[in-house]
């Protein structure tokens, strides 16, 4: 059988769906053997390669580097799976929505909140442009399978994960959905 | 009694005249969701997930308001059917902020399991994401509208049960409010006995025990039916 | 007062007629066009010319062409004036002597007058809807006369039944059918309630009919009373009409004094007394079972139908609720007789029905048509078509109704043809629309409005008309996909299937129409994914 050319991403998340992932233990190894993981936080590479099976996205949509990056991703993926409550809902991510728009929420971190020199920070490259309201990846591209829970537990990744490696349309039901 | 002889779901049932749909089909095991009804509380037929198809035209009626008829047939399980309790879910988990992992009640929440019984794994409308307040004012207890799906059991129970009636809804349309007398905090209230059943009742996270954190507002449904066991039969059963 | 008093008091009055009449519209559109100073300077002016005792100055209600007000007729020559203003009232009052004035002439004759009924709208702009002897003179009360010494309770259900009358509030619901289930559901006390809530965006019609001749309301609402075996009756009115308000109170107590409301009405046994509610401007308020809520005291939310109030309505007692409109209607078939009404319009929409006609029409105002009455024909002969030259469509129904294209114009203005069309009867708001609006647009009007005026008690309406409301701006805002409209389509037919009350149940009407009859609109306005 081919091996999967499988990517994880991080966009707007704490990292703790990738940290659950790095939890299949063992199984890490038998993924590595059916798997290629081509693009990753976990391995090195600097751009988002074409021709992708499956693609776990961690993270809400909440700038516009993870935007453009989401499209990028839509386009060389087959499968777009949106992995944890932050990539399916928002979750904590987009609770700075409450706030306002980007900007009210630049002033609460950088001036409101600040103790020395309470100014947003001017050299480029520091601050991707926030969008204005924080949403779930599906808001912006057509996302096919979404794996819940903040963060979705490891048995709950490497029961998707099985059958993509077996070729299989993953299927979650029971508490396997559950948010939270 | 009289007893009226209906079908539900291919079977037939049975149920004493005056019964609802939900208790006919609870008392044979067949499962219909529910949300704003709670055993011992007057039914509002408002959150609409019991909805069931009724007779040849299918017709939608609330299960738990509806009463049983002679002959009546009933579908409680229906690709429609489902396809209706998903979206509503769906509405809910939009209207308010149920970000579950920071939530009081995560695990423990009727909202939260709903969810996982009607297969929602995603939500296809935009977060509202409003902003709303927190009342920790009382000494005991706190309200936190983010969690509130306005089901209104905490007003029926307060004013029901309690016989205080501290709770009520203000504002209309999205902009309902559970408010506690005049539009007070609640800590103000000068009607509110502190009894908690209303932290019972809740079916989320809305009202919890102060000092509770992230899962730990386990709620014991059963004390509202010890109550009203002891209130109507004078047996305290546990 | 008994039968006898009654015609003493139409015949006095009759007698006591001054040879010319000037009628000054005084119902709430024409005042507020300055109707009020026009009225004191034509009492002047006929003071001045000393014709105090042969010409008549009378305040009236409805002229109906409400857009051209304030609006003057004069009797007996039938000549109306319009936009008049209280300099040209000495001028406007030597046209009795044949003079000529400066007063803007209206034609009575027009398609805008020729063409209607007069039905319920008989006595609109010709009495003074102040002087319950103006109504007496006109046949009032001469119904509830007959309904309680010549005829049974059964005998008036029967009546109302024969007339074929349906409800004008919005469902159509046969009124006799509703009279009997009241009839005969057992029970001490029974109640009878007029729903004068009238919320739909664009409306006026309850409001007229109120303003011009209350009477007939409560003279419909007394003979229903005494057909179901109630002796209470509430008016539910919203609090944004004073002026109607005003003129029921006024109405209320001068039928009082008259006994014709109250005890031993007409010298017989039956008592009949009439309350006033005042609604605080909730358009769900005129929900029947919310109304009720509120007139208890109560929060008003609608709550599930069964129990219908003919069965459990007020504290629980079987209760009567109609529209304005309905009750209106009632002395006429008792007193003209059933099969009279039901002649007029088609068989199973029979009598007329008053619509608010506005929008972008020359003439707009308050029209009677009798049903059946092509659109076409309210629209462009009546309403003198679009200044623009060309119509669009046709909203009929309000936020719970549906827009009919331009090529079905010749719909015929009755419940079950608007319904074939995708639109309903509704309760007269009639709204037209040509090239320069967008229908994406106006569908998210009344969507904004039905978002606005949820009550809130159950999800789908709540939540739900919230998210249309989001999805149709996104197509405005040219950011929706095809993945959105499918959603759109798919949360309205599950709003309307599982709302509580007929507001969540019919928000999604306006989009499901115009998505039917200008689809093309929509897509027009989709972004690729
Ligand atoms: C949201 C909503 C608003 C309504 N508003 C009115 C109203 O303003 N006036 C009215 O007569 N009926 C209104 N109705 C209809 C009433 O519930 C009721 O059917 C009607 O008053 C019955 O009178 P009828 O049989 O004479 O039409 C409304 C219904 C709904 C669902
Ligand atoms: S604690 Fe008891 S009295 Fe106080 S609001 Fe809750 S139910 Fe009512
Ligand atoms: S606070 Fe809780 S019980 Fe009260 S309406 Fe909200 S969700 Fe329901
Ligand atoms: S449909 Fe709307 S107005 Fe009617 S009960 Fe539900 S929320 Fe209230
Ligand atoms: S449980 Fe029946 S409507 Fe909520």
């Amino acid at each position: 059988m081919a091996r999967l050319k499988l990517a994880t991403v991080w966009l707007g998340g704490c990292s703790g769906c990738h940290m659950s992932f790095l939890d299949m233990d063992e199984w890490l190894i038998d993924l590595a053997q059916a798997a290629d993981i081509v693009y990753s936080p976990f391995v090195d590479a600097k751009e988002f390669p074409d021709n992708v099976d499956a693609t776990l996205v961690e993270g809400a949509v909440a700038n516009e580097d993870h935007f453009n990056l989401a499209r990028q991703i839509r386009k060389r993926s087959r499968w777009v799976i949106s992995f944890g409550d932050c990539a399916v809902t928002g979750n904590v991510t987009a609770m700075r929505n409450y706030f306002g728009g980007a900007k009210e929420v630049l002033d609460r971190g950088y001036v409101e909140l600040a103790t020395q020199k309470p100014a947003w920070p001017s050299d480029p490259g520091v601050l991707p442009t926030l969008l204005d309201r924080v949403v779930p990846l599906h808001q912006v591209i057509p996302v096919d399978f979404y794996i819940p829970g903040c963060p979705p537990p490891a048995g709950r990744i490497r029961k998707v994960l099985s059958a993509l490696i077996e070729g299989k349309e993953p299927h979650l039901e029971g508490d396997d959905i559950r948010f939270g | 009694m009289a007893v009226r002889t209906l079908t539900i779901n291919e079977k037939l049932v049975s149920a004493p005249e005056g019964a609802t749909i939900l208790q006919a089909a609870r008392e044979n095991g067949i499962d219909i969701p529910t949300l704003c009804q709670l055993d011992g509380l007057s039914t509002v037929g408002a959150c609409r997930l019991c909805l069931v198809e009724v007779g040849p035209s299918g017709r939608l009626q609330a299960a738990c308001v509806t009463q049983v008829a002679e002959e009546m047939v009933v579908r409680t399980e229906t690709p429609k059917l489902r396809e209706y309790r998903k979206m509503i879910i769906e509405l809910l988990l939009t209207e308010r902020n149920h970000v579950c992992a920071v939530c009081v009640a995560n695990h423990h929440c009727e909202l939260q399991d709903l969810a996982v019984k009607l297969g929602v794994d995603h939500v296809r409308f935009e977060y509202l994401h409003p902003h709303l307040a927190v009342d920790v004012s009382h000494e005991l207890f706190g309200i936190d509208h983010n969690r509130c799906v306005l089901c209104t059991r905490c007003v029926r129970i307060c004013d029901e049960i309690e016989g205080v009636h501290t709770w009520d809804v203000s504002g209309r349309g999205t902009n309902a409010r559970i408010i506690s007398d005049l539009n007070q905090p609640w800590g103000e209230s000068p009607t509110c006995t502190s009894c908690g059943k209303c932290v019972q009742a809740c079916p989320t996270g809305a009202i919890f025990r102060q000092g509770s954190t992230v899962a730990e507002m386990e709620k014991d449904r059963q004390r509202l039916r010890f109550l009203l066991t002891a209130r109507e039969k004078r047996e305290w059963l546990v | 007062m008994d039968l006898h008093e009654l015609n003493d008091i139409a015949a006095d009055q009759r007698a006591a007629q001054k040879p010319c009449v000037i009628r000054c519209c005084m119902a709430a559109g024409c005042q507020s066009a300055g109707s009020v100073a026009v009225l004191k300077a034509l009492q002047q002016a006929v003071t001045e010319a000393g014709k105090q005792n042969t010409v008549e100055v009378r305040s009236v209600g409805c002229l109906r062409l409400c857009c051209q007000g304030p609006l003057v007729q004069t009797d007996p020559d039938q000549r109306m004036f319009q936009k008049v203003r209280p300099e040209q009232a000495p001028s406007l009052v030597s046209t009795l002597d044949g003079r000529t004035t400066d007063a803007e002439p209206c034609d009575p004759n027009a398609p805008f007058f020729a063409l209607q009924a007069n039905v319920v709208l008989v006595n609109s702009g010709r009495i003074d809807p102040e002087q319950i002897e103006h109504y007496i003179a006109a046949d009032g009360y001469a119904a509830l006369a007959r309904a309680l010494t010549e005829m049974t309770p059964q005998d008036v259900v029967e009546a109302v039944t024969r007339s074929g009358l349906r409800g004008r509030g919005g469902a159509g619901y046969p009124t006799g059918v509703k009279w009997s289930l009241v009839a005969r559901s057992k029970g001490d006390r029974k109640y009878v309630v007029c729903n004068a809530d009238e919320g739909d965006p664009g409306a006026f019609m309850n409001r007229s009919v109120l303003e011009s001749d209350p009477h007939s309301v409560l003279e419909g609402m007394a003979i229903a009373g005494y057909a179901v075996g109630a002796s209470q009756g509430y008016i539910y009115i919203r609090g944004e009409y004073p002026l109607a308000t005003q003129r029921l109170q006024t109405a209320i107590r001068q039928a009082g004094r008259l006994r014709l409301l109250g005890t031993h009405i007409l010298n017989t046994a039956f008592d009949f007394r009439i309350d006033i509610r005042i609604g605080a401007g909730a358009f769900v308020c005129g929900e029947e079972t919310a109304l009720m809520a509120s007139i208890m005291g109560e929060r008003g939310t609608p709550r599930p139908r069964p129990p219908y109030p003919a069965e459990s309505g007020l504290w629980g007692c079987p209760t009567l609720i109609n529209n304005v409109e309905t009750f209106a209607n009632i002395p006429q078939i008792i007193r003209r007789g059933p099969e009279w009404f039901a002649s007029i319009g088609t068989p199973k929409s029979t009598g007329t029905k008053v619509f608010a006609l506005t929008g972008k029409v020359r003439n707009t105002g308050l029209v009677e048509v009798p049903l059946g009455t092509p659109l076409r024909v309210l629209v462009e002969d009546i309403g003198g078509g679009s200044p623009s030259g060309k119509i669009k469509a046709v909203q009929t129904g309000g936020p719970s109704g549906g827009c009919v294209p331009a090529h079905l114009l010749d719909t015929p203005v009755d419940y079950e043809s608007l319904a074939a069309v995708g639109s309903i009867m509704g309760s007269g708001g009639l709204i037209v629309m040509d090239e320069a609006n967008n229908m994406v647009d106006v569908a998210r009007f009344f969507m904004g409005f039905c978002m606005d005026e949820s009550c809130g008690k159950c999800i789908p309406c709540r939540a739900g008309t919230v998210q249309l409301h989001r999805l149709l701006t996104r197509i405005l805002d040219r950011k929706a996909t095809r993945r959105d409209l499918a959603v759109l389509e798919q949360l309205c037919g599950m709003v309307k299937e599982t709302s509580l009350c007929g507001l969540g149940q019919t928000a999604p009407n306006p989009v499901l129409s115009t998505l039917r009859h200008f689809r093309h609109e929509y897509e027009a306005l989709l972004r690729d994914e």
